[in-house]
């Protein structure tokens, strides 16, 4: 089903880039996340609603970033658009220096599938499917055969911490363990980049603060993650932290360099 | 992504939803079952009206009395005057070769009553020679005799529906009727032979021809003539026996014939296309519940799609393409149709064993394909709007639904 991308014709489950429209002339790898004045318009005319007012940002390979700021600051909105899941009004979007604008909807979906890992707040696993075919889901889409999905689902589900209860429906599965599913549903196809929306945010202090280790543990092995978070205690484990307001950024913090290992890897859980 | 994969994940959905899978089954299997039995139906009925005229007799031919093409003599003198069939003409049919019998007919319809019942019946004139050529049998008393039509008695046997209709349970052999005001003594009563067509051949009175000449219908015309060949495979050489001796006695060409030769296999033909015509207008009203069906799927998939907006969207999140969506939506469709179609063949085969209204339903084998195809076909094309729509949904929109 999947159909290759142009000209480079990728074979899956190789995730090949697709062409690039203009390399931007940086030295070394692109990065990971570059926005250029993005702008996004929600509805025409007077009830036009701008969620992002001229947005820009890079995001360097195996950083942390989280971004906070109050609801209806358009933190969801650019994530959407980083997640290839929304496009910009205005502005530009390159994913490892490939500029979205010139993708259709199928290539999109093929960048979705290799090169972003997206974590939602209310889980979104797919139901009555049980929890190693929800992680395996992804490389169906990508084409690979049964024995090597489930041979990738599992390491992915044991590197989120949930080597156990596998066979099990997400209903049947506490908060804490959907959202280690989603987890290993996200870094199962071994993407560029995680991102995560308030992914803590329908979970008790416990699991919020497993899943965090989790999310420490993945960065320290070279993964790239972008998260929303309301709190200032998930915020802590990044090691960049960007302030959103009413469309733009209004602070943009470095905790610890993209190549330093995660500020509070390894740290017990501060006691509620 | 494979097929194997994507008919799974379109069971799987189609499975989430069991009550709603089966109603919206129910609808292909309803139309597509109708299609099969209505047309069996059809077929059925044309088949048992095909046999009643092969009861006729399929040694029978009949000889119609007809005015003539009365607008085309206007052209030119030339062509006789259309002749009177005749007790002569059906004397010289019995001299032809391979004829057993000639039975001279006139019919009329009149109003036979006995005390206080009545009954308005097909009263026909003839020889003995007539029961035989049309396959009557007795259930009491006999025929009349040649003696009795050479001396005119008033004599009559009557159909078993008109024999009811006028004494009910009792006897009527012996007892005495009016038709049309004259009495008649009956002599015997004719077992039923059901309905041929739409009228009755019960409800008919059968008399001596001179007797009904000389009360009724008067010394012009024989309304037709019954010939019986000596065996079925002489019927086609008699029959343009029967046409030349007839045109050499009324000196007349196949233009202006004042006569018209019908044999079993002529009415079969009539009477076949008649019975398509029927089985086509059964077919068609079955089509449209089909059609019925089809829209059900169509309405039953946009309501899976909405409520699988979300779904779609997280699909979409992970990466699948807008094809994949597309054809597991498409296989849901597709899948729901052709298990409606597959039970429909079956409910249609099991419908068929029984008997509706009179007709025993004969399976057209053509039907069966084609109405499964068919079936799978709407799955296609009405379950392709629905999916069509899932395919171009934006994720972040899809994600957003509650």
């Amino acid at each position: 089903m999947t159909q290759p991308l142009p000209r480079h014709a990728a074979q899956p489950p190789v995730a090949e880039p697709p062409p690039v429209a203009e390399p931007p002339p940086v030295a070394g790898p692109p990065p990971v996340i570059r926005l250029v004045s993005v702008v996004k318009t929600y509805g025409t005319g007077e009830a036009a609603v701008q969620a992002l007012r001229g947005v820009s940002l890079a995001v360097e390979e195996r950083d942390y970033v989280a971004i906070v700021g109050a609801s209806g600051s358009g933190k969801s909105t650019m994530m959407n658009i980083i997640g290839c899941l929304d496009v910009p009004s205005e502005g530009q979007f390159l994913i490892d220096g490939i500029d979205t604008s010139s993708l259709d909807e199928q290539q999109l979906a093929v960048v979705r599938n290799r090169k972003i890992g997206f974590v939602f707040q209310a889980f979104n696993l797919i139901p009555r499917m049980t929890a190693l075919a929800n992680v395996e889901l992804p490389l169906s889409y990508a084409g690979l055969r049964a024995a090597e999905r489930r041979r990738r689902a599992e390491a992915a589900l044991r590197l989120a911490g949930l080597a156990e209860r596998t066979q099990f429906q997400p209903k049947q599965l506490s908060g804490g363990q959907q959202q280690r599913v989603a987890v290993a549903r996200a870094l199962v196809t071994a993407p560029s980049l995680i991102l995560a929306d308030e992914p803590t945010g329908n979970l008790d202090t416990r699991a919020s603060h497993e899943l965090m280790e989790v999310f420490d543990r993945l960065n320290a092995a070279g993964r790239t993650i972008v998260l929303i978070t309301h709190e200032a205690d998930v915020a802590a484990h990044a090691k960049r932290v960007i302030g959103f307001q009413d469309g733009h950024i209004v602070a943009d913090r470095r905790v610890a360099e993209p190549d330093a290992l995660p500020p509070l890897l390894g740290q017990p859980a501060v006691p509620p | 992504m494979s097929p194997a994969q994507v008919f799974r994940f379109a069971l799987a959905g189609l499975a989430a939803n069991k009550l709603r899978s089966a109603l919206t089954t129910l609808g292909i299997l309803i139309g597509v079952g109708s299609v099969i039995l209505l047309v069996a139906v059809g077929n059925g009925s044309s088949q048992s009206v095909q046999n009643a005229i092969s009861s006729l007799g399929a040694n029978a031919i009949t000889v119609l009395h007809t005015e003539g093409i009365a607008g085309s003599t206007t052209s030119t003198t030339a062509f006789a005057e259309p002749q009177n069939l005749t007790v002569q003409d059906a004397q010289a049919l019995a001299q032809a070769q391979g004829v057993a019998s000639v039975s001279p007919a006139v019919s009329t319809s009149e109003t036979l009553s006995y005390g206080a019942s009545s009954d308005s019946a097909s009263l026909t004139g003839s020889y003995p020679s007539y029961f035989p050529a049309e396959d009557d049998t007795l259930s009491a008393g006999a025929y009349f005799t040649t003696q009795e039509v050479n001396t005119a008695q008033d004599v009559v046997v009557l159909g078993a529906e008109a024999a009811s209709d006028l004494f009910g349970t009792a006897n009527p052999v012996g007892k005495s009727v009016l038709v049309a005001g004259v009495p008649f003594t009956v002599v015997g009563v004719l077992a039923t032979k059901g309905a041929s067509g739409l009228s009755s051949a019960d409800n008919t009175a059968v008399a001596p021809l001179t007797t009904v000449q000389d009360a009724l219908t008067g010394f012009g015309t024989l309304n037709d003539v019954v010939v019986v060949t000596g065996s079925a495979a002489l019927v086609d050489t008699v029959e343009g026996e029967v046409t030349s001796i007839l045109d050499l006695r009324h000196h007349e060409t196949a233009a202006d014939a004042d006569f018209e030769v019908l044999s079993a296999s002529t009415l079969l033909s009539t009477a076949s296309s008649t019975a398509h015509t029927f089985t086509v207008l059964l077919g068609a009203v079955a089509a449209i519940s089909l059609l019925v069906g089809g829209i059900g799927i169509t309405n039953i998939m946009l309501v899976t799609v909405t409520e699988r907006t979300r779904e779609i969207g997280i699909r979409k999140a992970i990466g699948a393409t807008p094809g994949v969506i597309l054809a597991q939506f498409l296989t849901e469709a597709t899948l729901l149709s052709m298990i409606g179609g597959a039970l429909g063949v079956l409910a249609g085969a099991i419908g068929t064993r029984f008997t509706i209204v009179g007709v025993k339903p004969v399976i057209v084998p053509l039907s069966i394909p084609l109405a499964f195809g068919v079936s799978a076909l709407i799955g296609l094309f009405f379950g392709g709007f629905p999916a069509n729509r899932a395919a171009g949904m934006r994720p972040a929109d899809a994600l957003r639904y509650e």
